[in-house]
């Protein structure tokens, strides 16, 4: 066992565990941070998904060793002042869920796309979020949701330049 | 057919077929059984009746305070066991009962499956949430609509009839006083029962059922904040796991638990062939089964390849199962101009919910509470109370809305597995099933053979037609269409997986068969596949779903190439009405279909909520993509071979393609359930549009596309 030090949505946290120990389950049973969910424990579904210094993460498949240092962001860091956050927003206008377990890995996935595709195409959004599922199939209400959030996140970029 | 609609539900072998039995302590056994010990002995499945008060002896409640309480405040809550997975009926029972109360969507809290406090339920499957606890809360929350306004009347000294609601507030028009309901109960509890049918107001005059309101506490599951059943946390949680067989009908033949019970902070806990280990992380539980050194025999078991011919000669030992007969076939089969026999098979498949089996069990002396991912708590309550010998007045099931179910989660496994562990570790523990067993261990949807044999005159007309279900169910067996000869049977079989409900059971492989074999027919004679059913239904709110599917579609509007093909299939179950329509492209040199477009129209009755039905709908297309294409549950010798997402392929976004989900609004209609039917209109859509394209005919699904 060993003493980590992880910075989660900008604050710092300590965790005792295993090296070898996932991410997913310090962050769950640690950190009570329940938002990312286990799904497959394989990096096959998605619901595990985080931002790590900006990049989507199975975090059911990285060690905690090797996250010491970085910026880990999850579904909980996600608001600001209490506001949602535009992809957040986009999945809440789009009821883009039936029952939920994936969203926050959805919503985190579509967060890394529209860093590196402000303005994603069909095809970009498909290859990029393929490795995330759905089970209650809500895809294609998905695809609206990141489309709308692409749609926010352009509002917001104008309003802040014309301010 | 004289088939019990409630039989049906009933029969569901998961809940007879358990993991576990823990042993007897002789002691504690006699107490339980009494008189009954040679009953308990020789049917431990007699817990498919649920110990003993089955569905039949429970009497609802009909006292209103079991279902609606208005505090002080004027808040509403509303007390269901129905509970919430996804398809979205907190809010729509929600959007009912407000619509009946006159109060205002939000002023409703639902507290839903918890069975101590909530009226007892039979479970959350069939799609009988809408059709039968939507009347129920109805007719209780309009009850207390009326006992409210009496209750003003009295203080006022009023005539009830001459009072008005609105709002929350009963207010009289002719001295301007008003009341809310907080004001009048002053949190008192609604002390009537309903008798007789209090009036509910009609689907064409609601104006908050029948909106597209947004789902309930929708913001919580976009923040991380919603706590799933996996997600319970208590004081001094602990975490379990369990050592599975290595394989199905495998005996134990060695254990040995001493390296795990050396290692620091560790239980291990043994009852006869149950084996866990409880630690105080989850990834310690896990080094510390791996610990265990444990031999398994498990004996040679039939696969994929011996299924079908496995399933047409082991009929169950039950008898034969329903059959409707009418005229008759084989006289029929002799005058007729054109016969077409078939058989369709579908697979074993798993429902896969994202958030696997899980559940929290604490114990407070001899009172169990557990939180778990269930769509019958209350059958997961009685199976808690029979495995631990303890009178149901002493478990509490809790379900947290879940990570869906499809069918999946009726039993108790996991809840039992914690329960068993929290016993022994006398602390609160959680177990979480992993993927792979999810895959293994929970069950499956029934693999099933159908063979129809049927004839047709050249004009078009049906006029005999034989179905024959093996093993995957009755339900949707029924032909909708005209035939004035039928002979259609459900033979129930042996199962060498164990198998259970799944959204739409039994009525995807039927509607398989039979829309395929329409289609079949259809190109026998020559005749448009839309065309040929239309001349021999009469049935006018499936005719409506197929012209309103085809109208969008476009049907008829281009003809179908080597590459591009079109397909049609309908039907009807448990008051749904659904067509698709399916347009494929067919790549030669990949060997692939892609589905490119999708048509559903829907029909349920009066909508309660447009925009959560269209949801529905469009999530039970996406889901049907993956049993008509890719689906299969592969095993071999009592094991499952692709227990992982990675070799078990389930829709994801690529391969879902635009779909538009038509629905009609039948305003003088009750509305039905939508969680299931929606499903089963795809899978035929698809194999009549790759026949189109091709030539060639897949009866089997998933279907070989590959093969063509």
């Amino acid at each position: 066992m060993d003493d980590f030090v992880l910075k989660v949505n900008g604050a710092e946290h300590r965790a005792r565990a295993s090296g070898n120990e996932t991410l997913l389950s310090v962050l769950r049973n640690q950190l009570h941070l329940t938002g990312t969910k286990y799904g497959c424990g394989e990096g096959q579904c998605g619901a595990c998904t985080v931002l790590i210094d900006g990049a989507a993460t199975r975090s059911c498949l990285t060690r905690v060793a090797s996250v010491q240092g970085t910026q880990i962001t999850t579904i909980e860091g996600l608001e600001s002042n209490g506001a949602l956050s535009s992809v957040q927003q986009a999945f809440l206008d789009e009821d883009a869920f039936q029952c939920g377990y994936c969203t926050s890995g959805m919503i985190l996935s579509a967060t890394a796309l529209l860093r590196e595709h402000p303005h994603p195409t069909d095809r970009q959004i498909v290859e990029y979020m393929d490795g995330n599922i759905c089970r209650c199939g809500t895809y294609p209400r998905i695809t609206a949701a990141i489309k709308r959030a692409a749609q926010l996140q352009e509002k917001g970029r104008a309003d802040h330049a014309s301010r | 057919m004289p088939v019990d609609e409630l039989t049906l539900e009933l029969a569901q072998p998961e809940i007879r077929d358990r993991l576990h039995w823990f042993q007897l302590d002789r002691r504690d056994f006699l107490k339980l059984c009494g008189g009954g010990l040679l009953v308990c002995l020789a049917s431990p499945s007699a817990s498919a009746q649920e110990s003993g008060h089955g569905p039949r002896d429970h009497e609802l409640p009909r006292e209103v305070s079991a279902w609606v309480h208005v505090d002080e405040a004027g808040k509403i809550t509303i007390f269901t066991g129905k509970v919430e997975v996804g398809q979205n009926i907190r809010t729509s029972l929600a959007q009912l009962v407000a619509e009946e109360l006159r109060v205002p969507f939000n002023a409703i809290t639902m507290v839903m499956g918890d069975t101590d406090l909530t009226p007892w339920d039979m479970g959350t499957f069939g799609s009988r949430s809408t059709p039968t606890m939507g009347p129920q809360l109805r007719t209780m929350a309009s009850t207390a609509r009326q006992m409210l306004v009496e209750a003003a009347a009295q203080r006022w000294k009023a005539d009830p009839s001459t009072l008005t609601v609105a709002d929350g507030r009963v207010t009289n028009p002719n001295d301007g006083q008003s009341l809310t309901y907080g004001e009048i109960t002053r949190g008192e509890k609604l002390t009537q029962t309903v008798s007789g049918d209090p009036p509910l107001t009609t689907a064409s005059d609601w104006k908050i059922a029948g909106t597209a309101l947004p789902k309930a506490d929708a913001r919580d599951f976009v923040s991380g904040r919603h706590q799933y059943p996996s997600d319970t946390m208590r004081p001094n949680l602990m975490f379990g796991k369990i050592l599975r067989p290595a394989g199905f009908n495998a005996t134990l033949v060695s254990l040995d638990t001493s390296a795990a019970e050396k290692m620091p902070a560790i239980r291990v806990v043994r009852d006869g062939d149950f084996v866990g280990v409880v630690a105080e992380d989850p990834s310690i539980a896990e080094v510390a089964l791996s610990a265990i050194q444990v031999k398994w025999n498990v004996p040679a078991q039939i696969s994929n390849k011996e299924l079908f011919d496995y399933l047409r000669n082991n009929p169950d030992s039950a008898g034969a199962g329903p059959q409707h007969n009418s005229g008759s076939v084989a006289h029929a089969m002799a005058a007729a101009d054109v016969k077409v026999e078939q058989h369709y098979t579908v697979q074993y498949i798993a429902h896969a919910p994202l958030e696997p089996r899980a559940a929290v069990a604490e114990w407070n002396g001899d009172k169990l509470t557990v939180w778990t991912g269930t769509q019958r708590p209350f059958g997961v309550r009685d199976e808690l109370a029979e495995m631990f010998r303890i009178p149901v007045t002493k478990v509490r099931v809790i379900m947290p809305d879940m990570g869906s179910g499809y069918g999946g989660k009726h039993t108790g496994e996991c809840a039992v597995e914690a329960a068993r562990l929290a016993k022994a570790a006398g602390k609160p523990v959680k177990v979480v099933w992993t993927r792979e067993e999810e895959f293994t261990w929970a069950y499956f949807r029934p693999a099933g053979w159908v063979e129809i044999r049927s004839d047709v005159l050249h004009d078009g007309t049906l006029v005999a037609w034989e179905h024959h279900n093996y093993n995957s169910g009755p339900s949707g067996i029924n032909t909708p269409y005209n035939v004035a000869n039928q002979a259609i049977q459900f033979h129930p079989t042996k199962s060498p997986l164990r198998q259970g409900s799944y959204r739409g059971l039994a009525a995807t492989a039927n509607h398989i068969a039979r829309e395929s074999h329409m289609d079949e027919l259809a190109n026998a004679i020559g005749m448009d596949p839309l065309e040929f059913r239309l001349k021999n239904l009469s049935d006018p709110r499936l005719r409506a779903v197929l012209q309103a599917a085809a109208e969008r579609f476009g049907w008829g509007r281009s003809k179908s190439t080597p590459d591009l093909g079109f397909g049609i299939a309908g039907g009807t179950e448990k008051g749904g009405y659904v067509a698709s329509c399916v347009e494929v492209e067919m790549n030669s040199t990949t060997k692939k279909v892609r589905l490119r477009r999708i048509v559903e129209a829907w029909e349920s009755g009066a909508i309660v909520n447009p925009d959560g039905l269209r949801n529905q709908v469009m999530g039970a297309v996406v889901q049907a993509i993956g049993g008509a294409l890719f689906e299969t549950i592969q095993f071999k010798d009592g094991r499952i071979l692709n227990p992982h997402f990675a070799l078990y392929r389930v829709p994801r976004f690529s391969d879902t393609p635009e779909i538009d989900v038509v629905l009609i609004d039948r305003k003088d209609l009750p509305s039905a359930g939508a969680g299931k039917t929606g499903i089963v209109g795809l899978a035929p859509a698809v194999s009549n549009a790759i026949f189109s394209a091709t030539g060639t005919r897949l009866r089997e699904m998933p279907m070989a596309v590959a093969a063509i």
